[in-house]
């Protein structure tokens, strides 16, 4: 990374860096406002937040094409966001207002807007990401489907009939493993035999393994498998090991005080990004958050609940 | 006239003919095979692009499916033995007939998930069952059932092509080598449609698949309403024209190709001269479908004095011996008797 640092004078670097701050610092001030406001009552119902897995999303999604398709989870504010999606409208939809992303009906884990889908049943996005990136594939549109699945979710069989479907069928699939170490509040070791590429490596997917809180590592690697992907027309992975900083939900860690002063000294993507940008921009674009966070909150918090 | 399954066949080739979107998914569906009942043989050789034969993954395929659907296909899937649909509950329950929903209307699932039921085939408890029942009460799902005396053809070609909400489409291996019978076969009977829809209705109803009507002719006023549905109908007429040529007791019986959501309107008439409702179902009878055909029609129809019976299966996994079989499966004898306990 030496020669992406600070000192980075390409115009079209800083821009990037630039971004990619913007856009994790988005998911981190969005999600801190979440946490923060749902003793205020003004969010109904639940939310798994995203905190510390910004790079994920942003370092993935940055490389993909308009047409893309991404399939997320219940942790799936950080991938809506990174997507595009407006932080009104998911700030609505957590408040259960008819402005929101579904109108209220879905919440906080089921998301659909342009060609991103979420739903909160482990695993079970599989199959169905699956049948999108073959829809794809028999159109001969040349776009590819992106499934984010957590170390949780490994525990479900239908991942594997998923495997081994999109490995059969050469599907333009990318499924992203974000392992957080962690499932709910089951420590990994108590939930994942084995080893995770090696489950892609059986059913004959590659995968590329990376341990990393760095948007721009994960970045280069996502682009990379994007366009092997769009070239082969066939199935990759790409598992993340990553740290999640916040609780599963909202008030349930149970992990002690000192892991989670560790994790984020030594792993918060937005702390390693900060040094590719100058001071003096990261506090305009911590403004601009802020306001931008305010200013959707508000306006949400106006709008109206849905009827019938 | 046509049998059953050539008729399913039909509507399968004619549905890859029409659309390009409609793929069949499924497990040993290629030819020269055609799927376990055959219901598929033939199409892969004629459309070997819209064929899909997948691995042993019940869940994974439905999955597949609702991917395809969600993205402008409309998927048919088979899945080989009705009891298997256990294994693809969650992405029928927690994913097809979610997302309109929960997308807020954003998207459609069309799939259609054909699958046989039904026991007197020797196969045992897990091959053997009649497992809709289930799934009665799924928002957003619609139950079809084919019937002899509805071309099963046509309602296999309207829910691929007139639903856009997910179907599990009911057949049955017995049925599959029956013939289908005409108005004009029935002699003793007459078939109407005698749906009446209500200023406002219960459940939203396929108009390609309203309840039929058969009644005898020239004898307006049956003792016992049956209902039932699939493959029992045909055991239901048998039983009604024994009722009447050896114990002179008419009956009417109304066959639902809908089950769910379900709307007993079309009862209406029937049960208003017979005051006696009687159920006919394969599958294990309690909480079954029949069950909760008498509660709807007890809410709808609080002004008769209804009296109901259910005949179903004994709750019971089904024995594989074929003497013991008969006696775990609803039969003619025990239509006929529960008629004769009514009347």
């Amino acid at each position: 990374m030496n020669n992406q640092g600070l000192e980075s004078s390409n115009p079209e670097t800083i821009d990037r860096f630039e971004s990619f701050y913007r856009d994790m610092l988005r998911i981190r001030r969005f999600e801190e406002k979440v946490l923060a406001e749902f003793s205020s009552g003004h969010f109904h119902g639940t939310t798994h937040t995203y905190l510390g897995q910004e790079a994920n999303a942003v370092g993935v999604l940055e490389g993909i094409s308009r047409d893309d398709i991404i399939v997320s989870n219940h942790r799936s504010h950080g991938h809506f966001l990174a997507y595009g999606g407006k932080m009104h409208d998911l700030f609505a939809e957590l408040m259960g207002r008819s402005t929101g992303v579904c109108g209220g009906r879905g919440g906080s884990q089921h998301l659909h807007w342009k060609n991103f889908y979420s739903n909160g049943v482990l695993g079970g996005t599989s199959p169905i990401a699956a049948g999108m990136a073959l829809s794809e594939k028999i159109r001969k549109r040349n776009n590819l489907t992106i499934l984010f699945l957590g170390d949780g979710a490994l525990g479900e069989g239908v991942v594997y009939e998923s495997l081994n479907i999109a490995s059969l069928w050469s599907l333009p699939i990318l499924i992203v493993v974000e392992n957080n170490h962690i499932a709910q509040t089951t420590p990994i070791d108590l939930n994942v035999a084995g080893d995770i590429s090696k489950r892609f490596d059986a059913f004959g997917i590659n995968s590329v393994k990376i341990d990393s809180s760095d948007v721009i590592e994960i970045n280069a690697v996502a682009r990379e498998l994007i366009q092997r992907i769009k070239k082969d027309i066939s199935p990759y992975s790409f598992v993340i090991d990553t740290h999640r900083f916040g609780p599963h939900s909202k008030g349930d860690d149970t992990r002690s005080e000192d892991y989670i002063m560790d994790i984020r000294k030594r792993r918060d993507p937005i702390s390693i990004h900060a040094k590719r940008v100058t001071s003096e921009r990261r506090s305009e674009i911590e403004k601009a958050v802020a306001i931008e966070i305010e200013e959707a909150f508000t306006a949400a918090t106006a709008d109206p609940f849905p009827s019938g | 006239m046509a049998l059953v399954i050539e008729s399913l066949n039909n509507a399968l080739r004619t549905a890859l003919e029409k659309d390009k979107h409609v793929i069949i998914l499924g497990e040993d569906i290629l030819d020269p095979y055609g799927g376990a009942f055959r219901v598929t043989q033939g199409l892969s050789s004629a459309k070997p692009d819209q064929i899909l034969t997948t691995p042993v993954s019940e869940a994974g395929i439905v999955g597949v499916a609702i991917g395809m659907a969600l993205r402008g296909f409309r998927p048919v899937i088979e899945i080989m033995f009705g009891d298997f649909i256990t294994l693809a509950a969650d992405q029928l329950i927690n994913h097809a007939t979610k997302f309109r929903f929960m997308y807020n209307d954003q998207v459609d699932v069309p799939i259609v998930i054909r699958t046989p039921m039904g026991g007197r085939r020797g196969y045992g408890p897990t091959h053997s069952q009649t497992m809709e029942k289930l799934f009665m009460g799924i928002p957003n799902l619609f139950i079809l059932a084919p019937n002899i005396f509805n071309d099963p053809g046509q309602l296999l070609l309207n829910s691929i092509f007139s639903v856009d909400e997910p179907v599990l489409f009911v057949e049955n291996k017995i049925q599959y080598t029956q013939d289908l019978v005409g108005e004009h076969e029935l002699k003793d009977f007459k078939i109407t449609q005698t749906y009446r829809p209500d200023n406002e209705l219960d459940a939203p109803i396929c108009d390609f698949a309203l309840p039929i009507h058969l009644s005898f002719r020239d004898a307006p006023n049956p003792k016992v309403t049956i209902a039932t549905y699939g493959y029992m109908a045909d055991l239901c007429r048998q039983a009604a024209l024994r009722l009447a040529y050896e114990d002179e007791i008419i009956t009417d019986i109304i066959i639902f190709s809908q089950l769910l959501p379900l709307d007993v309107s079309s009862m209406y008439q029937s049960l208003e001269n017979s005051n006696r409702l009687l159920v006919v179902e394969e599958g294990t009878i309690t909480s079954g479908w029949g069950a909760e055909v008498i509660a709807s029609c007890l809410e709808k129809f609080g002004n008769f004095n209804l009296q109901a019976r259910r005949v179903a299966s004994k709750d019971s996994p089904i024995p594989a011996s074929s003497s013991l079989e008969q006696s775990y499966l609803p039969s003619v004898e025990d239509i006929i008797l529960a008629v004769k306990k009514m009347v």
